[in-house]
């Protein structure tokens, strides 16, 4: 095995593992500084893919994840967050160790899902397939049990990273435009996003879900 | 076939005359109190026959034998294989501490109950062996059953008291359904004999059989639900924490040490020799079963109250690791991989032996403890350290051994189960070799629940200060209770430094049943145990630990110019004012009623604010009362209430109903 | 051959007795530093054990054999510990005598036995640290027994010579298995040490102390064994590590040649992990005792899904 496949497999690791720390992780402060990790691995790894690869796009894209991911969207997270004045995400739905064992049970899944897929090439196997399909999964996992709008928000954005990472592993990345796209979809939904947590909360008082749930009319 | 009587036929004839004799004998010792005191010690003796008889039956060729007894044409047919040895080797050794320490118990007690106790408890042991040499369904039934009642009848020793009467009851209910199963299995085997040659009973003749793979699936079913519950597997366990406590301590010992083991070994009877190759599920239902049982009575026994019922609760715990252990051998077994099946069953084996001798210990260490104290409740006790010293000692061995804390024997068996789980990932599936280290998570789970459970259990019972001032006057036991304790004491430390000893007693009954050689090597004067790379010298360990021990007391006595000084406790400065400020054994619990509350069943009431008198008050029940029994208790109730309305007043008419139905059947019958 | 094997344990175990104060005061000193004060000095813990070595012990009236007897045999499973780790060379005289399997359990013996000790005297104090570490130690132990696991699937085998012998042949290869063994294994480090931000060791506060409950009772030469074993459970879990995630430099040769090197090599290891642990305990808060369980099932779970991840990558 290569150097080269072994640090590719290791970064798929530590992303994986940063999937979990924000999985079980209450604050939100903590939870921001965790995506930002989140997006250098993943910046770092699409910056690894372009070396073995040598495109020039691909390098193109790691600068712009490493841009948007590890400095502006944190940033914007957490001016948001100050200026809400949300610090704690409240007590989860489910409990923290329970949430974490439907996790491990998703990623079982997901391993096993990913193990018929080989897709041909030297450096990326079924088992970056696997943990960008389990990143995802526990992603979409936050989303559904956070009780706060904005750990909302950021589960969303790590299901974000973890389609980028999947479709870094798989196809060495997507076009170009599509990539752009995708980052100025992402900086326009949380800015978005951000007016209008600030009338949510004039409206509800709070930015609890249930809270907002319970006007339906 | 010819009637052959070796010297181990012989040796378990003569057990089972001596022990008939002394049933029968045990009501006259009211009579001739002279008999008395030999009762026990010569029910000890057949004991030792027996455990002799299973290691002769270890390394010979099964041994095959008609008795003369049983119907015409219907004989009892036995067979002494490795498994039937190996069990008879448990049975044996833990039965001679127990009826040591009978023998000391029995002076406690009170006409007529050790004179009941003297022949019911023979009985058992004489039907406990048939269970163990039987070679046919019938024989094997009939075995069954005279165990199950003559253990019954154990149980509701103390008779008076209602609470006794209900937990034997249950006991017997659920005996009979896991006999009502058994049946069934065995019936439905039976039927899948040859067309036109007459039936067969006999265990040979069921393996011959050779049902297809969807009746194979059904039979194994029934046999694991009336093993499961002679074994107090979920979820049929719950008669063991209620039936266990209420027998005097000596009658726990034997349920807890013997009686479950032997719906191990129909288990393993069935589901390796009789039944086919088995089929994945198999393994993998058994394995959760065993898991589920594990967690749950290890959750329970550590929020219990009553030190023997934590002691049951923790039974369950290990017969559930056992069973993980069966488990995980039937799934080996089912995709071919026979060493590491091997493997398994010797770890499962290995716990069946280590469990028989501390759970013995402990149980029979309750029984010293209840004769000196008479009190069963943990918050009521402590600091019998001071008072029998010896005891303390002896059930600090077994509470270390249960605890599964090296060099001691828990730890050998939970090394080799974890072994086996580590070369799960050899499995052909990858859901299972995924899954299966989640398994061994769980395992290491329940054993550190383990050693959680029993330093609660001794530091309450203990350590500390006696938490009330009447039982602040006990006690050392007798001799003869010492000197079970100390038996089974010292087999828990032969078989924690002396691992290839035990493997060998195992090795024939694990070949036997997985049909090759595992992959244990041994060595170093049979004290080192391997399973490929992974060595345990256990008296290395000993030899190091006591070495620098040793030199830290040498060199740090020579040094002290002075020795301790006495002084009271300084407690941070407070003055002890009083006992009761000791952690509880609920104190010790909340911790895991916190942790796991989930899994509990709990009803807590706590003292309002302006409350008076406040009281604190927490009860657990076991989830399956809750879940299943209870809804069971009432669908049966409606089931009554809506049949006994149609019922028609007269009796005639409903002897009538039975006429007809005996009608139907026999018609119905090919 | 024999005697060199002899000479290298004894060697080891020496290290691991002399050095574990050590130790403690470069973690204390960096703790200082950390916090902008000036620190006792690397040699301070040594000063308090030979202090309390010296003093003439206090036993309470009430105490059994088990009280007394406790120190000695939780000071000499610490050392068997330390004994049997190859965390210098693999080739050691005890390191055959028992695999990580058996190591946790010796870490297990320890623990029940200081439960028990702290129970004998009936104080309140005493049982309340016997549930607690009890609390900490049935679930960090399933979770070290897990980190093991992770490396002997890798090497297929427990044996901790084997493990390290594979791992270090290897070279630069980073198991991605071993990213989550190694962060479960920090956080069981943390808990089983008694460290921040599971147990404040500065403090004997009512509320929130776990392991300096066990030891209230304790004076003398006893709570100097006490101190010291506490010292060479916190190197000997290092020295794990050590081997586990970095197992460069540990000789595997038969002569004696390599051993300066590799003591060397140690040194700087424990030196750096110091620094580390001093870091993690001035940037964390102590957790709430009910948050504890939390905090070591994370662990249990990472070291879990390390072993998934082994699978799926297949090394």
């Amino acid at each position: 095995m290569t150097t080269l496949a072994s640090a590719i497999h290791l970064l798929a690791a530590l992303f994986l593992l940063a999937a979990f720390a924000m999985l079980s992780q209450r604050r939100l402060a903590n939870l921001i500084t965790l995506y930002a990790w989140q997006g250098a691995i993943l910046a770092s790894c699409i910056a690894l893919a372009a070396y073995a690869t040598g495109s020039a796009h691909l390098y193109a894209s790691a600068l712009l994840n490493a841009l948007l991911k590890i400095l502006l969207v944190p940033a914007l997270l957490r001016s948001l967050a100050r200026r809400l004045d949300v610090q704690w995400d409240r007590e989860s739905l489910v409990q923290i160790p329970t949430v974490m064992l439907i996790g491990l049970g998703l990623v079982i899944f997901a391993f096993n899902a990913a193990l018929p897929i080989a897709v041909p090439g030297a450096a990326i196997n079924h088992a970056t397939v696997g943990i960008a399909l389990a990143a995802l999964l526990l992603s979409l996992l936050m989303m559904i049990l956070r009780a706060t709008a904005l750990s909302q928000v950021i589960g969303f954005l790590a299901l974000e990273n973890s389609l980028i990472f999947a479709a870094t592993s798989v196809t060495y990345g997507m076009p170009m435009v599509i990539e752009f796209g995708i980052a100025l979809d992402v900086i326009v939904g949380i800015f978005i996003l951000g007016v209008f947590f600030f009338h949510i909360r004039e409206q509800f008082d709070s930015l609890n879900i249930d809270r907002i749930e319970g006007h339906h009319e | 076939m010819n009637v052959s009587i070796g010297l181990p036929w012989g040796l378990i004839l003569s057990a089972l005359v001596l022990w008939s004799a002394l049933a029968f004998a045990s009501p006259f010792t009211v009579r001739f109190p002279r008999i008395a005191p030999f009762i026990f010690p010569l029910g000890a003796v057949g004991a030792l026959c027996v455990a002799t008889a299973g290691l002769l039956a270890l390394h010979g060729p099964p041994v095959a034998t008609i008795s003369p007894l049983g119907l015409p044409g219907l004989p009892f047919h036995g067979r002494l294989d490795a498994l039937s040895g190996f069990f008879l080797i448990l049975f044996g050794l833990t039965t001679v501490a127990i009826s040591l320490d009978l023998a000391g118990y029995r002076r406690h007690e009170h006409y007529p109950t050790a004179e009941r106790i003297g022949a019911q408890y023979h009985i058992l042991l004489a039907s406990l062996t048939l269970v163990f040499v039987a070679a046919d369904s019938y024989s094997f039934m009939i075995a069954w059953e005279a165990m199950a009642l003559s253990s019954y009848l154990l149980v509701i020793t103390d008779h008076l008291s209602g609470a006794t009467r209900r937990a034997g009851f249950l006991y017997l209910l659920i005996e009979h359904v896991g006999a009502l199963a058994l049946l069934a299995a065995f019936a439905i085997l039976i039927a899948q004999g040859p067309a036109g040659a007459p039936l067969s009973f006999t265990f040979t003749a069921l393996h011959a059989a050779h049902p297809d793979a969807a009746v194979a699936g059904l039979v194994f079913i029934l046999a694991f639900l009336g093993f499961g519950a002679k074994a107090g597997l979920i979820p049929l366990h719950v008669w063991l924490p209620q039936a266990h406590p209420v027998a005097p301590s000596p009658i726990s010992a034997l349920l807890s040490s013997v009686l479950l083991k032997v719906g191990i070994y129909g288990l393993l009877r069935v589901a390796f020799i009789i039944l086919p190759t088995p089929a994945p599920w198999w393994g993998l239902t058994t394995l959760s079963i065993g898991l589920m049982t594990a967690l749950l009575g290890a959750l329970s026994s550590a929020v219990q109250n009553d030190m023997k019922r934590l002691l049951a609760y923790s039974s369950v715990e290990n017969i559930g690791l056992i069973t993980a252990g069966i488990g995980l051998a039937l799934l080996f077994s089912a995709y071919g991989l026979k060493a590491l099946a091997t493997l398994a069953l010797i770890a499962a084996l290995y716990h069946c032996l280590n469990h028989a001798f501390f759970k013995g210990l402990l149980f029979l260490g309750t029984g010293s403890v209840l004769h000196a104290t008479g009190e069963r409740r943990l918050s009521r006790l402590g600091g019998l350290i001071h008072r029998m010293p010896q005891t303390a000692l002896l059930m600090l061995i077994g509470t270390l051994a249960i605890a599964g804390v090296p060099p001691l024997n828990g730890f050998v068996s939970e090394w080799l189960t974890l072994q086996a789980f580590l070369k799960a990932t050899a499995l052909p599936r990858p859901y299972l070799a995924m899954g299966i280290p989640l398994g061994a998570a769980l395992t290491a789970l329940v054993a550190g629940l383990a050693g959680y459970v029993m330093v609660k259990f001794y530091g309450i019972v203990f350590l500390g200060r006696p938490r009330d001032a009447q039982r602040a006057q006990a006690r050392e036991s007798g001799r003869l209770e010492r000197a079970g304790l100390g038996l089974l004491a010292l087999l828990c430390l032969l078989a924690g430094v002396w691992p290839a000893g035990v493997i060998a007693l195992i090795r024939p009954a694990a070949h036997l049943l997985s049909g090759a050689n595992a992959m244990i090597t041994t060595g170093d004067l049979g004290a080192r145990v391997g399973v490929g790379h992974a060595t345990y010298v256990p008296w290395v360990l000993w030899i190091a630990l006591g070495a620098i021990a040793l030199a830290a007391i040498l060199i740090l006595r020579v040094r002290a110019a002075r020795g301790a000084r006495r002084v009271p406790v300084w407690n941070c400065g407070h003055p002890l004012a009083s006992a009761r400020i000791q952690d509880t054994a609920e104190g010790f619990g909340q911790p895991i009623r916190d942790v796991f509350a989930a899994f509990l069943a709990m009803r807590r009431h706590r003292p309002a604010q302006d409350d008076r008198v406040p009281r604190y008050a927490s009860t657990i029940e076991d989830r399956f009362w809750q879940g299943l029994y209870q809804p069971a208790a009432r669908g049966f109730a409606l089931l009554f209430a809506a049949t006994a309305t149609r019922q028609p007043r007269r009796i005639a008419i409903s002897l009538l109903g039975v006429l007809m139905t005996l009608i139907g059947l026999l018609v119905l019958a090919p | 051959m024999i005697a060199h094997l002899l000479v290298r344990q004894t060697i080891q175990i020496l290290f691991v007795i002399a050095m574990a104060p050590l130790l403690a005061g470069w973690i204390r000193q960096c703790r200082a530093w950390l916090s902008n004060r000036s620190g006792a000095g690397l040699l301070q813990p040594y000063r308090e054990l030979f202090k309390l070595l010296r003093k003439q012990p206090v036993v309470a009236e009430e105490a059994s054999m088990l009280f007394v007897a406790t120190p000695y045999v939780v000071f000499a499973a610490m050392v068997v510990a330390g004994a049997m780790i190859p965390m210098i060379t693999t080739r050691l005289l005890l390191a055959g005598a028992a695999d990580a399997v058996a190591l946790a359990g010796v870490f297990t013996m320890a623990r029940i036995f200081a439960a028990l000790a702290a129970m004998d005297l009936g104080t309140a104090f005493g049982s309340m640290g016997a549930r607690r570490t009890m609390l900490v130690g049935f679930l960090a132990e399933p979770a070290l027994l897990m980190v093991l696991f992770t490396p002997a699937l890798i090497s297929g085998s427990t044996s901790l010579v084997v493990i390290v012998h594979d791992l270090a042949r290897h070279g630069v290869i980073l198991y991605p298995s071993m990213v989550f063994a190694a962060a479960a294994y920090v956080m069981v480090t943390l808990a089983e040490n008694a460290r921040l931000p599971v147990d404040n060791p500065d403090t004997h506060l009512e509320l929130t102390m776990i392991h300096e409950a066990l030891n209230l009772e304790y004076s003398g030469r006893y709570l100097a064994l006490i101190e010291w074993s506490a010292a060479i459970k916190l190197l000997v879990y290092i020295g794990i590590g050590a081997a586990l995630f970095l197992p460069w430099g540990i000789t595997q040769g038969p002569g004696l040649a390599g051993l300066p090197m590799a003591y060397a090599l140690l040194v700087a290891k424990l030196a750096a992990a110091g620094t580390g642990l001093a870091a993690i305990e001035t940037l964390s808060a102590k957790l709430r005792l009910f948050r504890v369980p939390e905090f070591l099932g994370t662990a249990f779970l990472l070291a879990v899904l390390g072993l998934l991840v082994r699978y799926l990558f297949g090394h």
